[in-house]
């Protein structure tokens, strides 16, 4: 339950009190309170998509994921907040100046297991889903780096059985993965984008032929839409024109980019054509989520904001519309990781940079 | 991360060191000539050519403790001398500053604007000396040559790097305090309102098209901040408005500065582990530091003109005080180099020393050969002893090749 003194602070942060009201918006419409956050020993690090959640199949337990430079934490939290496990993983060294840095951790969910991806400047680390056992490592390749590029590998999505990972080049590699065992191969590489990755993602295909199932974006704000399989098609390109796009998210055939500038675009993932536009937020979006079964989209920014919005598609038109739910202040803080921690959207959770906590909110 | 981030801490941490400096000079009333002459040698030390050359090579960024020995050589290039709770507080007010700086760049390719600010003061404060004039100027050329083109990836992937070199620093500095723009926890206050980025829209609207690309429908929808749009961009040409304000000389003469530095209030000392990994200096920042520094040429101070020393506090007591006092977790145990025995070895070594201060006495001596370089392996016990009194230092002349390449020489060093 929470304390009250974490709900005295919550009611600052949020800014229902203290004359600080400008802070919240439409406070009458908030559906989310903030909850006991769980501390943290180290804080996290400004990256894009800094969090990712896997509830686990005890009641009421989060596992969490962060990366801190050179580590990645995860811990796992009770419905109170207090951590009852933590571990603590670190790169696999490899030749070179410096503590080789952490750039992504991220669980993916497969059809028969779940593993924990960390991406560094070094490669790819594939764990089980609990970080215990290192079940596949993938060292980046540098002989056509320059020596002006930071070699790092980011975005990772998994769609089916294959892992998708980006690179600093651009090219996206795509890994088959057993349904257990440590076999896992590089099936392909995608070589497209001509800017470092930023971001992937994917949602399980309906069945249908030939329908867009992961999307993948790079610091230059290109979108490119793909149908997952033994050989990936490209789909779609959707150009961002120069401005970076750090988190992407796909839900029934839309994609959801949020962009350097603050703005969030919905396209038809098919034609790359623009429904939706944005004004969201004063800073660049750094994390974008989506709650499948309620269609409602988590953006945080460097503004401090975090956004909820709920799509949905028109029944006339069928185009994909969207409405203002939820804004947040997380008070002083640069968002740098926000995700949903239930398929409905009911709660979520946000790290910031130089914040020891993880801040979770739920549904009233 | 970004290999191109060196340059732009340096410069920018430089520029935050010679804005303290010039107040503490006048603050101290040390006569105007002799403070001149400091921040003449001090400029023209930091934009020397050979020592830019290297700094701009495309490199990881290294720990702040090795920079900070950087910082210490850089500020006892004149006349001038600091004592190391002195040089701890002007450290702490430089890293704090910048990492103001960076966090509220507003994008970040705005990073180039507030080193841009830097650079102008610093070409104001050596207005007088056109050679030294033509330094900085050369600099500012290089800077707009290798920055300007970068896409705004890149300058995120910097911005990361240099968010990384500051993070868990939460020293509360009393200016910062005053303005309002520091919480007593040490954060940052980060605005909600007045001017949005150039470039981006005021939040708070939402647009709908059809799949034509027409549109439908527009809502609005309350944002939480109040911003306004951006009037202009800041100029990224040799001279010009830049608009921006961050990276502007904050303690100038109609405020008087208050340079009180409050230690960490806690967390501090939470990742015990991470601090003790961080004392030790890997191999390769010590190849770094003698690259940087074989470069920075120290002119011979030893002329008629008497020294004199600087205080960063208001008293000495004070000073005596504040180095007593220091939390240890905030202690950057700054590296002090000496000489090993092996004269024909460390004369070049020597040379580029310099005039380096060195505190402490060697704890333990070896054999006549000097040190072994053997005692610089990872994980080797004397290292984690012997430091950080004493510590061998490569050969410029080997280290300037490439990192790996002293891998290569571990045995003939």
């Amino acid at each position: 339950m929470r304390g009250p003194t974490s709900r005295a602070r919550r009611g600052a942060a949020a800014g229902g009190t203290a004359g600080r009201t400008s802070r919240t918006s439409a406070p009458d419409r908030s559906m989310y309170r903030r909850e006991r956050p769980v501390p943290m020993r180290s804080c996290p690090a400004a990256l894009y998509n800094n969090l990712s959640v896997l509830p686990l199949p005890a009641p009421g337990l989060t596992q969490f994921a962060l990366v801190h430079g050179p580590t990645a934490q995860l811990l796992s939290a009770a419905p109170d907040g207090l951590p009852v496990s933590q571990r603590q993983l670190h790169t696999k060294d490899g030749a070179g100046p410096g503590f080789p840095l952490i750039t992504q951790a991220y669980w993916c969910v497969l059809p028969f297991r779940v593993l924990l991806v960390l991406t560094s400047q070094r490669g790819i680390q594939i764990y089980e889903s609990d970080g215990s056992v290192m079940v596949y490592w993938h060292a980046l390749d540098s002989t056509d780096a320059s020596p002006v590029q930071a070699l790092f590998a980011r975005g990772i999505a998994a769609s089916g059985h294959y892992i998708c990972v980006g690179t600093w080049s651009g090219r996206v590699l795509v890994f088959d993965v057993p349904a257990k065992g440590p076999n896992i191969v590089l099936s392909e590489e995608l070589d497209v984008h001509q800017a470092p990755i930023t971001d992937i993602a994917a949602e399980p295909a309906q069945g249908q032929d030939c329908v867009a199932d992961v999307v993948t974006a790079d610091d230059s704000g290109l979108l490119c839409v793909w149908k997952s399989g033994p050989e990936f098609k490209l789909l779609t390109r959707i150009s961002g024109f120069g401005t970076p796009c750090p988190s992407v998210q796909l839900w029934q055939g839309s994609v959801a980019a949020g962009y350097g500038d603050g703005q969030i675009r919905i396209y038809e993932a098919s034609s790359g054509a623009l429904h939706v536009q944005i004004n969201a937020h004063a800073r660049g979006i750094c994390a974008l989520d989506l709650a499948p079964e309620a269609g409602k989209l988590l953006s945080g920014a460097e503004d401090s904001f975090v956004h909820i919005w709920k799509l949905s598609r028109n029944p006339h038109s069928g185009c994909i519309e969207v409405e203002h739910c939820h804004a947040e202040c997380v008070t002083d803080t640069q968002v740098c990781g926000a995700r949903f921690c239930d398929l409905r959207g009911s709660s979520f959770a946000v790290t910031g940079y130089d914040l020891a906590e993880i801040l979770r909110y739920s549904c009233v | 991360m970004s290999v191109r981030t060196l340059p732009l801490l340096f410069l920018n941490l430089g520029g935050e060191m010679l804005y303290i400096l010039d107040q503490r000079l006048r603050a101290q009333n040390v006569p105007t000539d002799k403070a001149r002459k400091v921040m003449n040698d001090l400029i023209s030390t930091m934009f020397n050519k050979k020592f830019l050359e290297e700094l701009f090579k495309p490199q990881e960024l290294y720990s702040k403790k090795a920079l900070r020995t950087v910082y210490d050589r850089l500020a006892h290039a004149s006349i001038m001398r600091l004592n190391p709770a002195s040089m701890d507080k002007l450290f702490d007010l430089m890293t704090m500053a910048f990492k103001y700086q960076v966090l509220l760049c507003p994008r970040p390719k705005d990073i180039l604007l507030i080193t841009f600010n830097h650079l102008d003061a610093i070409k104001n404060f050596v207005r007088d000396s056109p050679d030294i004039m033509n330094q900085v100027d050369e600099t500012f050329r290089h800077i707009i040559e290798v920055y300007g083109c970068l896409p705004a990836g890149e300058f995120q992937l910097i911005r990361q790097t240099l968010l990384l070199f500051f993070q868990d620093m939460h020293i509360r500095v009393s200016i910062f305090l005053k303005d309002k723009v520091q919480n007593s926890n040490g954060r940052f206050v980060l605005p909600i309102s007045g001017p949005v980025p150039w470039g981006t829209k005021v939040p708070g609207l939402i647009r709908m098209f059809n799949n034509k690309g027409e549109e439908v429908k527009r809502m609005e929808f309350k944002h939480g901040g109040q911003y306004v749009r951006a009037e202009s961009e800041g100029s990224f040409e040799l001279s010009g408005d830049r608009v921006l304000t961050l990276g502007t000389n904050m303690y100038s003469a109609s405020r008087p500065v208050e340079t009180r530095v409050s230690g960490a209030l806690k967390n501090s000392s939470l990742n015990t582990k991470d601090n003790i990994a961080a004392r030790t200096l890997a191999k390769e920042e010590l190849n770094f530091l003698a690259r940087l520094m074989g470069g920075m040429e120290i002119k011979k101070t030893s002329g008629p003109e008497p020294g004199f020393r600087l205080n960063l506090f208001t008293t000495d007591e004070e000073e005596e005080h504040a180095a007593l006092t220091r939390p240890e977790e905030l202690s950057y145990q700054v590296i002090n180099i000496q000489a090993a025995q092996d004269q024909q070895r460390n004369e070049e070594l020597t040379r580029i020393m310099g005039e380096f201060e060195i505190h402490d006495q060697p704890q333990q001596s070896t054999s006549k050969g000097g040190y072994s370089n053997r005692k610089l392996m990872p994980g080797g016990k004397e290292q984690s002893t012997a430091f950080p009194h004493l510590l061998p230092f490569p050969k410029p002349q080997i280290v300037h090749t490439h990192t790996k390449s002293l891998h290569g020489k571990d045995s003939d060093l």
